[in-house]
This record gives structure tokens, sequence and C-alpha cells, in this order.
């Protein structure tokens, strides 16, 4: 059946061909449709070879070119069987056609238009009887009429089930396995172990010491994690890298180096080894300090990147390739992108405006930077709070460029607030629900804000958007170091021994999840849009990859 | 001579306050609760009237009134010294109207019908003199004292009505009512506190520590996690620094948040203010503490906060529970109208 590609043969098949083409991952409807489609073609091949052997030859070519069988067809059986009894009826129609014993070329055009036609009409056979309410597996089938739709479920991920012990065990052993080298236990990954009492909502997530970075536990020579790659665990632990972007570039830069002095292995492609040698070191990052959404995002573009590597490049070439990628990675999405959005914000900022911001963001501190140069004549309040105060740094920043600013901490948001003209926030992520997953704080902000009627407007780059949907601040969380809340005033430590206490707990949240309905505005990269449409902006990024 | 000592005493003691009470507004909030502050208020109106020279009714109130002015003047945002000497000038009223016989209700009533049909209504200033006015005065005023000294149990013995077993409940700071409030609760029952520590004086970590030891699961948590906690918290129990005559509050930095997130969760939020907190002012001035200005910065550093009534719940003081929209009443009811300017 060489004619696959015909216009007027069936769509379906052409979509899946199509999409084999491209790379793209095969649905879980396709993918069950093909598996009917070759199981149908096994039993046409068999009732042919009955009938002639010259069919077979006609039938093996759309066997090849459908995917190798799925270990779950079995289960289709069942609901496939009863479905071709119906189609071999119009097949053995048409067989008259096919018993010819040397079908003449002119012929052969017709012969196979007929037998599509005969295809056509045994898969709609089997898609009208599994769509039947007794077929068992047909369930996905029915309810799915866009081709679209993902799969539902995804494994949770580890770091919110801390409070199971099955999962911190499966994480354990995972850790060990990572290791490429077969020496001893000294080389695996060590697991962070938690630190102080936890807060018996939060008993989910983890919670650790920034005085037992990750790093003590490692033995040194440790050769399955690259040294550049320890410096930046390190660095991420002690916060000395902190920020979504920052630790996005950091992390890309890293393993910039991490290629370049990577040799291939002999009898090993670079692409799978490369892949399987990143895996440890996200592990290890990950124990250090849990991954932001930035970093998955662009983790998952150098894996896409790196598989892709035809097998025939030369490790050479293939390394230059994937560093320039990585370079252009950077350059679009963080650097330009703040270009982007900056150049929208800026019209959003009128001479005379009062400008409140939160902690430090360096997308919205580039944005004011900018502003300024551009003579637009306005004043800045930077809202801080404990026990991180990153505002401070902003303020630094911001005077140092000769901006008038005020300072408050956030408890005096109320004070302040009927003086402001307008609000911009950063974002660590955008929730696909439209929820604002940002730095704690950040919702009492919005809160505020809406309640003196004053325009919250949130700053994000395209790739900080996240699949995720979360709806409070509890479920998926960061938990750091509980003694930072630690004060001395007057000279007394109040929570000094706090350990020793057993009902007293410190939080020190990180993260919080700011409703849609507190946020006027989002400027991205891709223009100004509503909270709401962060899931039509990532089905958008989905199709263009 | 006997007479000379004793009023330089007095003086030497009213000063000494005033100096005491100057110092505790700059520093690091007051030294003393408002609780102590009242009770030393009191005793010392008290002693002035005791020791002070006066013949009639009149004398004693103008003699308390110029004191009471020293008084706030020297501490502005302490307001219990005056809602004190407003308290001590109704007492004296009230002795004086019975002393000369007549009932204290219709006295005290400003009904409608006498404000248009009597004009001038104070006539009477006061002048006539009553032996035994000074010792009911004393007396009526060792009354309000012991008021005062058992204010914080009546508002504790009121706790297990309001708080039921497993609840969460979240407090702002350091308030000693609320401390009592909960260690109260705590004796028969199971529930877990969270304390908004208050930057940057952080009282949050006293109170914390306070209840913890009294076997309260007690969680500290940083002010910019309020709101972020607030869906999980089943009631909110704060203090204040002083009750304004329209339900308002104006309390420590942080407060209004804190009640535009309870609204915004619908969780009730709850007052436990005593009544010698409640004043009549009603407009405020926020008090800003510090304002420094390093070259180019501002900063500001507001010491307390205005929440309006419509966030709050309820009120629990020493008398019982009330709406806010019945503070004006009880207002009413602890001062005379006439005194309201001091």
């Amino acid at each position: 059946m060489a004619d696959c590609g015909e216009p007027d043969g069936p769509g379906n098949k052409d979509d899946i061909t199509r999409s084999k083409n491209e790379g793209k991952e095969l649905t879980k409807e396709e993918k069950q449709r093909l598996r009917k489609q070759k199981k149908h073609q096994k039993k046409q091949k068999e009732r042919k070879n009955e009938k002639g052997p010259s069919e077979t030859e006609k039938d093996k070519t759309p066997v090849s070119l459908l995917p190798p069988p799925q270990p779950v067809a079995t289960q289709k059986a069942p609901s496939a069987l009863p479905a071709p009894a119906s189609a071999p009826i119009p097949v053995p129609a048409s067989a008259p056609f096919h018993s010819s014993p040397a079908p003449s070329p002119a012929d052969k055009p017709a012969k196979s238009k007929a037998e599509l036609k005969a295809e056509r009409r045994a898969r709609q056979e089997t898609d009208r009887a599994a769509k039947q309410p007794g077929s068992s597996s047909s369930g996905i089938k029915t309810k799915v009429p866009l081709s679209e739709l993902n799969p539902v479920v995804k494994r949770l991920p580890e770091h919110v089930q801390v409070d199971d012990p099955a999962v911190v065990k499966r994480l354990a052993k995972k850790l060990e396995r990572q290791q490429t080298l077969p020496y001893g236990a000294s080389n695996k990954i060590p697991l962070r172990s938690d630190y102080g009492y936890k807060v018996s909502l939060f008993s989910h997530l983890h919670q650790y010491s920034r005085k037992a970075p990750l790093t003590q536990l490692l033995s040194i020579p440790s050769t399955v994690i690259h040294p550049s790659i320890v410096r930046l665990g390190l660095q991420y632990s002690q916060g000395i890298v902190a920020g979504s972007n920052a630790r996005s570039v950091a992390l890309l830069h890293a393993f910039k180096q991490v290629i370049r002095d990577y040799t291939t292995p002999p009898n090993e492609e670079l692409s799978r080894d490369l892949v399987n040698k990143l895996k440890p070191y996200i592990s290890f990052l990950n124990q250090c300090r849990p991954l932001s959404a930035s970093m998955g995002n662009a983790i998952k573009y150098i894996k896409k990147e790196i598989s892709n590597i035809p097998s025939q490049c030369k490790e050479e070439e293939a390394k230059t390739k994937l560093l320039t990628c990585i370079d252009r990675y950077i350059e679009e999405k963080i650097v330009l992108a703040a270009k982007a959005i900056s150049k929208y914000a800026i019209e959003k900022i009128s001479d005379g405006d009062v400008i409140l911001v939160y902690g430090y963001s360096s997308l919205v501190n580039n944005i004011l930077c900018e502003a300024f140069e551009k003579s637009r004549k306005f004043r800045v309040i930077v809202v801080d709070s404990r026990p991180r105060l990153e505002g401070r740094e902003a303020l630094r920043r911001l005077v140092q460029r000769g901006i008038s600013c005020t300072y408050v901490l956030i408890s005096a948001l109320s004070y302040i607030l009927p003086e402001v003209s307008k609000v911009f926030l950063g974002a660590h992520a955008l929730l696909a629900n439209g929820y604002v997953m940002s730095r704690v704080g950040t919702s009492q902000i919005a809160l505020v804000a809406r309640t003196y009627n004053v325009p919250v407007l949130v700053c994000c780059e395209t790739y900080k958007f996240c699949e995720r949907v979360q709806t409070d601040s509890f479920v998926s969380n960061e938990l750091d170091d509980p003694d930072d809340l630690m004060v001395t005033r007057k000279g007394k430590t109040q929570l000094e021994n706090w350990q020793d206490v057993s009902s007293l707990g410190l939080l020190n949240l990180v993260y919080d999840v700011t409703p849609p309905d507190f946020v006027d505005l989002v400027i991205t990269d891709l223009g100004m849009i509503p909270c709401t449409s962060v899931p039509v902006v990532l089905r958008v990024k989905n199709l263009d990859q | 001579m006997p007479g000379a000592d004793k009023e330089a005493d007095l003086t030497e003691r009213i000063e000494a306050f005033l100096a005491d009470l100057k110092r505790g507004g700059c520093g690091t909030g007051p030294i003393r609760g408002s609780g102590e502050t009242a009770r030393e208020t009191t005793a010392l109106l008290r002693k002035v009237t005791a020791q002070a020279r006066w013949s009639s009714a009149g004398d004693l109130m103008e003699i308390i009134r110029k004191e009471g002015r020293r008084m706030t003047a020297a501490q502005p945002s302490e307001t219990t010294v005056g809602n004190m000497v407003l308290r001590v000038l109704k007492i004296i009223r009230e002795e004086y109207a019975r002393s000369r016989g007549s009932s204290e209700e219709t006295d005290q009533q400003e009904s409608l019908h006498k404000l248009l049909t009597s004009g001038g209504l104070s006539d009477e200033n006061f002048r006539q003199h009553y032996v035994h006015l000074k010792a009911n005065v004393i007396e009526a005023i060792n009354e309000l004292l012991t008021e005062l000294e058992g204010t914080t149990d009546n508002i504790a013995m009121q706790a297990l009505e309001h708080i039921h077993s497993n609840e969460v409940i979240m407090t702002v700071g350091r308030s000693r009512t609320v401390e009592a409030f909960l260690k109260d609760a705590a004796r028969k029952r199971k529930f877990h506190v969270i304390v908004a520590e208050c930057a940057p004086f952080c009282q949050g970590h006293e109170m914390a520590t306070n209840l913890s030891k009294a076997s309260i699961e007690t969680t500290v948590i940083a002010d910019a996690a309020i709101f972020a906690v607030m869906s999980r918290v089943n009631k909110v129990i704060i203090g204040t620094q002083t009750v304004l005559a329209n339900g308002g509050l104006r309390a420590v930095n942080g407060t209004h948040t804190v009640a535009l997130a309870a609204r915004h969760h619908s969780t009730p939020l709850i007052v436990c203010a005593p009544m010698f907190k409640l004043s009549p002012q009603v407009v405020i001035t926020t008090v800003v503490r510090n304002r420094i200005i390093l070259s180019k910065v501002n900063v500001h550093c507001p010491v307390f906060d205005y929440v309006p009534p419509e966030l709050i719940t309820l009120f629990i003081s020493n008398i019982g529970g009330n709406a806010p929209s019945y503070i004006y009443r009880l207002m009413s009811e602890l001062y005379h109208p006439e005194d309201h300017d001091l």
C-alpha cells in the first residue's frame, strides 16, 4: 500500500504518518487506533492467506509502517475481535477483485482504491463497535474527540510526598542507581535529611537547614558529579544564587561547562549517554534546593535538544551545536524577553506615578531602570519582608540609578497604599489555572491593592509558564530554614531554644499563590494578557514545539 | 508643713509618671502594658483627689482636667490615660448628682426632648459643696480600680465559649489579654495557634514562647505569610491598642492586612479588648515613628493601623461580647459627652 499518502485515503492515517515523521509523540487515541489497525491487518492477512498469497505483499507494507506492537495491545484483543468479525464481510466482497491471478498494472490503482475503501469501512466498523457500551477498553476513545489531550494522571513529584515513607525509600534507591561508575556507595548522591520540627500542615514537604548543605556528605573526589554542578548546588542551598532567572541562567552555564568537558564513551551514542549523565546532576541539584518551574522548563529543553542530535553527527560538532542552542535559549527566553516586556511595561508607566514593588525581581528592576532611562518621572516604594529582606537589594540598585525610593516593611502596607498608583510584581511561575506563584507575601500585596483599587500588574517571561495547577499555598511549596526567623531585639533572642520546646514550630515559607482575580494584567514577551490566558499560551507553545 | 509636703509629693509623683509615659512611647513599644498604665493613672488621680485642694466638684474637675491634659500631651498615642481621666470625671459628675439628690438616669440620658426643651442644660456649674463628696469620689475610684484589676480575668473567663477543639487560631504580635484568653481555653481544649511575628519588633516571638510554655501548639510565621496560611485558619483573635467610638480599631501595624485577609476567607475576627481601651476619638492620626532619610530614601515605620468596623466580627470585653455596631452605646455609659474633648 504505497499510496498511503493519498489525499482521499483515510485521513487518520495521514495524520499518524505525518506526526510520526515530525517526531511528535502519538497520543493515546492515535496509538489505540494504530493498534486496532494492526490487528485488523493481521486478521485480513490471515484471511487473505487462504484466498491467495499475492495479497500478503500488499498487506505487509502497511504493517511495516506501523509502530511496533505495544504490550497493552493484548488488552485490546477482546474488543478488536468482535469488530473485525463484521469487517470481513465487506472484505470478501472485494475479494473477487483480488483473486485474479495476474493483476495488470492498469487494474492496480483501481484495486488498491477498492482495498483502501475496504480498509476504511473496516476501520469505521471497529470505531462504531468500539463506541458501543459493551466494549470494555473503549472508554477512553469515546471521551476524546480532540487529539490533543495529554494523559491526565501524571506521577506526583517526590518533593511533595515527604510524609510517605515508601516514596522516600524509592527516592533513596533512585539516587543509588544513578551512580554511573560501578564503584562503591561512596559515589552515590547523598539523600539530604530534614531538619527541625515541621508544622503538621506541611509534613508532606522537605525542610532543610542551611547549616547542613548536601555537599558535606559528598566524598572527594566525587566522580559522579561534575565540580561545576557541585558548586552550583552549594550556591543554591546557601542562597547565594537566588531568584528564578538567576538560577536558570546559572544552571544553563553549568550545563554548558558539563557539555564542554564531556567525552562520549566508546560504543555509546552522545544523544542517549549525555542525557543519562545529566540525570544524577539534576537529582543532586534537586536535593540541594527543589527545582523551580523555570529550571524545569530549561532542563526539558536541553534534554530535547540533546535527544534530537542525529547519531551520525561528530562529537565536536554536536557539542558546539548544543552550546549554541543553550546560548540561544538564554538570549531568546531571558534577555530578549526582558527587553520585550520592558517595552510593553513602559507604556503602562506614566509621569507622576507612584509604583510599588515587592522584594527583588530582576525583571521588575529592569523595567524600572529602563523607564527611568526613558525619562519617565516616577517614584518607587519598595516593600520588604522578613526574613529574607530581599527588598534591600532592589532598593540599593534603584537608588544607585537615581530613582527616588521609599522603603517599608510589608506590615506597613495599609499605611502606604493610599499613595500608590500602580503595583508591579514579579513571578516565579504562572500556573495553568491562572494562579501566580511568587515570593510569599505577593498575594497579600495583591489583596490589599485590590481593596484600595490599585491596579496590579504581574511581569513574567513565557518560559516560566508551567502546566501545574494549584489553588492554595500548602500542597506544593518550599520550606526554608526555620532558624532564619530568629532575631535578636534588645539583646534578647526570644526563639533561641525553639527546638527544645516541643509545642513550638517555626514556619518559613518561600512561595505563595495569588488568585487570578487579584491580578489585573500579566505582561509577557508575547504581549499583555489576562491571568486566565495562561493555558492558551501554553498550548500555543506546545504546538510550536 | 504637711500640706506643702503632700503637695510636693504629689507633683513629684505626677512628674515621674509623665516622664515614664514620655519614655515609654519612644522606645520599642510601651514599657508596660495598657492595663498597668490605666491602673497607675487611676491611682494617681485618686491621689490627686485626696491631696489636692478643692472645695467643690467643679474645682476638682478643673484640676483633674488640667492634669489629664498634661498626661495626654506627654504621650498622645497612649489613649488609656485620657480614657481614665474621662472615667474619673464621669464618676465625679455621678457622685455630685447623687449628693444633690437627683436620680442618675434622668441626668445621664440625653434625650432629644431634653436637648430641645432645656437649651442650656448644664446650667449647673458644680459649685455646691458637699461634705461627703470627697469620700464618695474616692470610694468610686477604688471601685474603678478593682474593676481594672479584674479585666483580664473577666475576658479570659469567656474563652471557652468561643474556642472549640482542634481549631486553628491566628493572632498578631503580642497582647497580654489574648495570651490570657488562649491560656485559659487551653486548660480544657486542644487547639493550634499561629502567631504572626509582627516585624520590625517581632513581639510575636515573645507571645509564641509564652504560649508554647503553656503547652499550646504554636507556630510562628513571618508577616508575609499571613494571607498564604489564612485559608486554614478558623478564627482570628487579636488584641488592640484602642477601640474607637465607631467600633473601629487602632491596633498594631499589620492588623489591617490580617483583617482584610480574614474577610476574604470569611474568617471571623474577634477582638479581645477591655473597656478601658474604649476611646471617644473617631478620627485617628497614624503615628509614624521613624522617618529616616538616608540621602535618597524615605523609610516609613508606622506604629498603628486603622481597622474599620466592617472588618470586625466581635468584641470581647470584660462586660461580655458585643458587636462593633454597639460600641457607641457603651461609650455613652462610660463617659459623659461634655468631657469628650479634654
